[in-house]
């Protein structure tokens, strides 16, 4: 069958809604009796907590409970490690609210329910704690240090976990290479900033003894099953909604931040709904935070720029607590050899705890880091060997036919790290013609006769995506030919009611418009793990396209049987099923639906209609016969894969620099792109956009400053720069369209792409611009200041 | 702690106000510290008006108020006493078509996960008001005020310019 839907750019189905402000975000949802809570966060990065004093907040008006640790019983317990790794071997995850000692400042400390956030707030003023400060951990270096103070007193050296993988030999090779080049690459903290904060609102029904919340989370099923242990309820007893997600980014795949469980807990004690906003301020000090690395980097290359090997050791900054494993720096250490035929690869992480807040995927998710270190590689490569940059990648590149490449390592989700496929070249080629990258050089060089400092940047990458476990997916066609579509991942801008219904729609032959698409709801859809790791549209949207064609295969079935044809000349388009070539004999997907659900009593205009349709009648024997199974047009299916996918890309800009003022501008931005087959070009293109903005951010703008205390010093929107409008450069994106052959859809993820090349790129393009002063970029971001010293240190040697 | 009682905070003086919001007056009793973006969202349960972060650099919060883009969370509810405020729920009618402006945020992808969405119509809305025909360059500035982090911004200027567009085109035709 001809697909129509997938691949066209139809406007978004989810937007109406939206744009009128009628979304539904967690804190939108406003129920009867409810009751506001707020939090109290530690001012110190690490502290014992001498006294805890509540007494004065339990005295005001209209505070209805306040919690301390002292107070939550049973529910003192770290929270669950999510994912186990066997080189994790000092794991420590928090406690909902902190026992004796804090380790980082936003730590929860005591959690206060009233009237209104108003009078919690109060109340948070009232409650004194007396803290002992303690020597504070701000730093990977000091992480590091031999006599550093100790995160949790029982993790000597801070160490977390520590992991090598080695691919081929790369010692032998180091020993005869005829260049070897080491130096070190660092990037700092940053954070994924949803404009949404997070939120949890939670319902306990005592007489229907079911737990409900909605989370602005992006895994509401594994939040489900956790909070159905932790309350001893049976798990369909417990309903976790994601509603509308006001972007998540990564932040809010974590699980469980303490509030998750406090707000449900306060519910049930209270037998009143309880609501739990973050405010942004809080946002800074206690939502997970990303990017922090220290790479010792040692590589080894011949006289043609051939890469040989590479060795690379690095640290990774954990922050005060492990809970999402070691996920970030195995993506890292994975994502580092990129598209490129690395057959020599010593990797080393040691994963140090510091008093900040924890880490945990961030869009991008390690990669940024680890493309940052590659290309800054190839860019050494081309500068000491005299060649063009983009020559030293196309010479390096895995070639089309060399697919699937197993790059040797153990990937994130415990499968091997094997591109299923791409065509790297294909994709520089067309970077380098929008980007008129042969003619740069001439620009360049006039610009510079004006006193104008321009820089050519470009930067490959390679991401994995669509990693399993599973997801699932329902599809029902109801009686008035209308098609529920439901499944278990969540939606926090990634049009998934628009392109998964475009995916259903192309199998059951009706406009997406009649797809209704539910996510992140466990009453809706029983099984399923989140939306993150690019993954939504190729697992879950393969599982989708699985249940659909399920439901059309039934269709055809059932339809036969009523049009005495063979299931083989069944079709279906437009809302209707009929039989090839008589179009006469046709039925709406409703009136099929209604045949295939054998009920005494049917409704509607359709069970009507379809009363007049001289049809064949029932069979004999029972109304249900075995070979047609359950009743109606529904089916279920799930689709796990046997590993991720490989997509990848190719971004590159030009831009000038102030070596004045050390500010940067962007005089052309490319993006060059391939995640398969592409469901909807301008859903992809825009998450490519969003991506590209955040990276710039990451590089340019946006670092978290903590001072030697622990303090975050630039908490606020005032001091943290998220870039504007005004900042961001219109974007080119292409697509080169190299299609999985992993899954039947022959999808990519596309959700992260965008933001991983860009510190690479970036780097890239200020060597380029500054390249008379000598300058070579090795940490990110740069912000004005931090390059206008660059270039003060490189004019003062 | 024997300071502490005299020192409780008492923030229970409320004040009458009366505002005109999307066309319809209303008359409340509110705390004098409630701020005008909560008194929109949970008084009047007008939740399209989003809060972003609550220091006002955001603009997810951004309504009209008596014709102006402001931001709601950095004013009291009573310093709107006697005004007229619009909100994204009075941009187009229930039944009725979309406002121009949130039809080209539709055509041209100009939102993602919609959080932002409301508080940057509201700005658009004014921006268009004040410069009927502004450049790429004017739109990128006037937007500077709303932050985005879905979009990466570019269909958001391809929106206001289509929506630009068809709003001249309508003052025309009703010239």
């Amino acid at each position: 069958m001809a697909t129509r839907w997938f691949g066209a750019s139809i406007p978004r189905i989810e937007d109406p809604r939206l744009l009128r402000g009628r979304g539904t975000f967690v804190d939108d949802i406003d129920l009867p009796e409810m009751l506001h809570a707020a939090a109290l966060r530690s001012t110190h990065a690490r502290a014992r907590i001498q006294s805890l004093d509540t007494t004065a907040a339990r005295a005001l008006p209209g505070v209805h409970l306040v919690l301390t640790a002292a107070d939550l019983g049973e529910l003192l317990e770290p929270s669950p490690l999510l994912v186990p790794h066997h080189a994790l071997t000092q794991p420590r995850t928090q406690l909902p609210l902190a026992l004796n000692e804090v380790h980082y400042v936003g730590e929860a400390v005591a959690f206060v329910v009233a009237d209104s956030r108003y009078i919690a707030e109060d109340a948070l003023d009232l409650i004194e704690v007396e803290y002992e400060p303690l020597p504070v951990v701000h730093s990977l270096e000091v992480a590091e240090a031999l006599d550093a103070p100790l995160v949790h007193a029982d993790v000597p050296g801070n160490v977390a976990a520590h992991l090598v993988q080695t691919v081929g030999d790369p010692d032998a090779v180091f020993e005869d290479a005829p260049h070897v080049i080491r130096e070190t690459i660092v990037m700092d903290r940053g954070a994924a900033m949803p404009m949404e904060c997070r939120g949890v609102l939670a319902r306990w029904d005592a007489h229907e003894t079911m737990l409900t919340c909605w989370i602005s989370t992006q895994g509401p099923i594994p939040i489900r099953n956790g909070l159905a242990a932790i309350f001893h309820l049976p798990e369909h007893k417990v309903r976790v909604i994601a509603p509308d997600v006001g972007g998540g980014f990564g932040t809010k795949i974590m699980l469980f931040y303490p509030e998750e469980i406090l707000t449900p807990f306060a519910a049930i004690h209270l037998g009143r709904p309880v609501k739990w906003i973050e405010d942004r301020r809080e946002h800074f000090i206690s939502a997970n935070q990303e990017r922090s690395q220290i790479h010792e980097v040692e590589y080894a290359f011949d006289d043609q720029g051939i890469l040989l090997a590479v060795r690379d050791k690095f640290l990774h900054d954990a922050g005060a607590y492990t809970p999402y494993g070691i996920i970030v720096p195995i993506i890292s250490a994975c994502t580092l050899p990129g598209p490129y035929r690395l057959r020599n690869y010593y990797s080393e992480f040691t994963v140090l705890y510091t008093n900040k807040v924890p880490v945990s995927p961030y869009r991008g998710a390690g990669r940024p880091h680890a493309v940052f270190v590659m290309e800054r590689i190839m860019d050494r490569i081309a500068k000491e060997l005299n060649l063009d940059r983009a020559e030293v990648r196309s010479r390096n590149f895995i070639q089309p036919d060399e697919f699937p490449w197993d790059v040797g390592l153990v990937y994130q989700d415990g499968g091997p790290t094997k591109y299923d496929s791409g065509n790297y070249q294909a994709g520089l080629d067309k970077l380098k013609a929008l980007l008129d990258y042969d003619n740069f050089s001439a620009m360049q060089a006039e610009a510079r006769q004006q006193g104008r400092y321009l820089g050519i940047g470009i930067s490959c990458y390679v991401e994995g995506t669509g990693i399993g476990p599973y997801e699932g997916a329902q599809v029902r066609v109801e009686s008035d030919g209308r098609v529920f579509a439901s499944t278990g991942v969540t939606t926090q801008g990634q049009a998934h009611f628009t392109t998964f219904a475009q995916i259903v729609a192309d199998q059951l032959g009706v406009d997406p418009k009649d797809v209704l698409v539910t996510t992140g709801d466990s009453q809706a859809f029983y099984w399923g793990v989140g939306t993150y790791a690019s993954r939504a549209a190729t697992i879950a949207g393969t599982a989708m396209h699985l249940a659909a064609a399920k439901v059309r295969e039934k269709t055809k079935r059932v339809a036969a049987d009523l049009f005495e044809a063979s299931p083989d000349d069944i079709e279906l388009a437009d809302g209707k099923v009929f039989v090839k070539d008589a179009p006469h004999r046709s039925l709406t997907l409703g009136q099929v639906a209604i045949s295939a659900n054998p009920l005494r009593y049917a409704y509607g205009e359709n069970a009507r209609k379809l009363m007049s349709i001289k049809l064949a009648g029932p069979r004999p024997g029972p109304a249900l016969p075995p070979e047609r199974g359950a009743p109606g047009l529904e089916a279920s299916e799930f689709y796990s894969p046997p590993h991720g996918s490989f997509a990848s890309g190719a971004h590159g800009a030009i831009i000038e620099v102030d070596p004045k003022t050390g500010m940067v501008t962007f005089v052309k931005y490319v993006a060059v792109h391939d995640c398969g087959r592409v469901i909807n070009p301008t859903v992809v293109e825009g998450q490519v956009h969003g991506g590209v903005a955040q990276g710039i951010g990451g590089a340019f703008y946006e670092r978290l400053v903590y001072d030697n205390e622990g303090q975050l010093i630039n908490a606020s929107f005032m001091d943290y720069l998220l870039p504007t409008a005004a900042e961001i450069p219109p974007i080119t994106v292409d697509h080169v369209e190299t299609p999985s052959p992993l899954n039947p859809l022959g999808v990519k993820g596309a959700g992260e792409a965008g933001v991983i090349p860009v510190p690479a790129l970036f780097a890239s393009a200020i060597d380029d611009a500054l390249s008379e002063f000598g300058i070579r970029v090795r940490e990110m971001p740069l912000h004005p200041r931090r390059l206008y010293e660059i270039l003060r240190e490189a004019k003062d040697q | 702690m024997q300071e502490q009682e005299e020192e409780t905070p008492v923030f229970t003086e409320e004040s009458d106000i009366a505002v005109t919001v999307n066309g319809h007056r209303y008359e409340k009793r509110v705390p004098v510290r409630l701020l005008l973006s909560d008194f929109l969202r949970h008084d009047l349960h007008l939740t399209g008006t989003h809060i972003g972060c609550e220091h006002g650099v955001c603009g997810c919060c951004t309504v009209l108020l008596n014709g102006e883009a402001v931001r709601s969370c950095l004013m009291f509810a009573v310093q709107a006493d006697g005004m007229v405020v619009t909100t994204i729920e009075g941009m187009a009618g229930t039944n009725s078509d979309l406002h121009p402006i949130q039809q080209a945020f539709q055509e041209k992808h100009g939102l993602q996960c919609g959080f932002c969405t409301p508080g940057i119509i509201m700005s658009v809305h004014a921006m268009l008001h004040e410069n009927p025909n502004p450049s790429d360059e004017e739109i990128r500035h006037e937007l500077s005020g709303n932050i985005c982090r879905c979009t990466g911004y570019q269909n958001i200027v391809e929106a206001v310019k289509l929506a630009a567009e068809r709003l001249r085109q309508q003052q025309r035709e009703v010239q």
